[in-house]
């Protein structure tokens, strides 16, 4: 079952990695979660776990184009333009407040799962050249998920996929470009998501 | 049925004018979670995540998938602002691309 995940019997779902696939998994892993950032929890924040409640998200969004997709303005309305430049400012504040009060929680969320992703990598012993096998449970399966997504999201828009035909073109990319390694990473990580998602279908 | 007495005039005048008031931002129009379509998002990821969060029958699911991915986008829910926010937030915890507005039809 290389590159797929397979259901197991009585919930939960498993896949075969060697070990150069866990490395690239991990390594992905370990650089969204960089990117995501520490959050209000990390060693600089306040002590009071009650200060840190009550923390406010930002209300910029995110320069970084990843993080921009990852946490997306609520009140942009993509496809139908402001009527006013009152309408637009509005769109603004708006957005600005419900990043204030979500985004923590978001980034705290997309961190969680992609810890789960290193930690049951670590917990794996591969044996020599033999694949190891990787075995979630149904909590962990959907942890995966989510990062699996945040991962093919994050690669995506590094390669400005952003309509279906460019989707395309990738897949015909000749050996040389640069951006062929990538590519591989991305529609491996789609399989792997399709196989996983299939075993978690209500 | 009590003895009724009759209110003063002055007094209905201020009372219509404060409803009057209170209409302009029309509290009756619905808010809607609209999930837009993106390259990256894989179809069955999306019609399970319609299925897990929404508690939607994979037929219902199923459909606004394909409306996401053809029409570019679809109205998956619809309620109060708060109720909108918190589905517009749970979305973008799953990675889907979402936003919130009022219906203006």
């Amino acid at each position: 079952m290389p590159g797929h995940f397979e259901p197991l019997p009585g919930g939960g779902a498993a896949v075969a990695l060697d070990e150069v696939e866990i490395s690239i998994i991990r390594s992905l892993a370990l650089q969204l979660l960089e990117l995501i950032g520490p959050g209000p929890g990390a060693a600089d924040a306040p002590q009071d776990p009650l200060a840190e409640l009550f923390t406010e998200g930002p209300s910029e969004p995110p320069d970084d184009p990843v993080l921009r997709r990852l946490f997306p303005d609520a009140y942009s309305s993509p496809g139908t333009d402001p009527a006013t430049p009152e309408e637009a400012e509005e769109r603004r504040t708006h957005s600005a407040e419900f990043r204030r009060f979500t985004e923590n929680d978001l980034r705290a969320g997309k961190r969680e799962n992609a810890l789960a992703v290193i930690r049951s990598l670590d917990a794996l012993t591969p044996v020599g050249e033999e694949a190891a096998v990787l075995e979630l449970s149904p909590e962990a399966s959907r942890q995966w998920l989510g990062a699996l997504n945040d991962l093919r999201l994050a690669i995506g828009s590094r390669l400005e996929v952003s309509d279906e035909e460019e989707t395309d073109e990738l897949y015909r990319l000749p050996d040389e470009d640069p951006r062929k390694p990538m590519v591989m990473a991305y529609l491996w990580l789609g399989g792997l998501q399709e196989t996983l998602v299939a075993t978690l279908m209500p | 049925m009590g003895p009724v007495t009759a209110p003063a005039p002055l007094e209905i005048e201020k009372t219509e004018s404060a409803e009057e008031a209170f209409a302009v931002p029309e509290p009756d129009v619905p808010w809607l979670t609209i999930v837009h379509n993106d390259p990256v998002n894989l179809m069955s990821y999306v019609t399970y995540v319609f299925q897990t969060y929404f508690g939607y029958s994979k037929d219902k699911a199923t459909k606004l998938m394909l409306d996401v991915h053809h029409k570019g986008r679809a109205v998956v829910s619809s309620g109060t602002r708060e109720e909108m926010e918190r589905d517009v937030q749970a979305m973008h915890g799953y990675g889907l691309w979402a936003t919130l507005q009022q219906d203006r039809k």
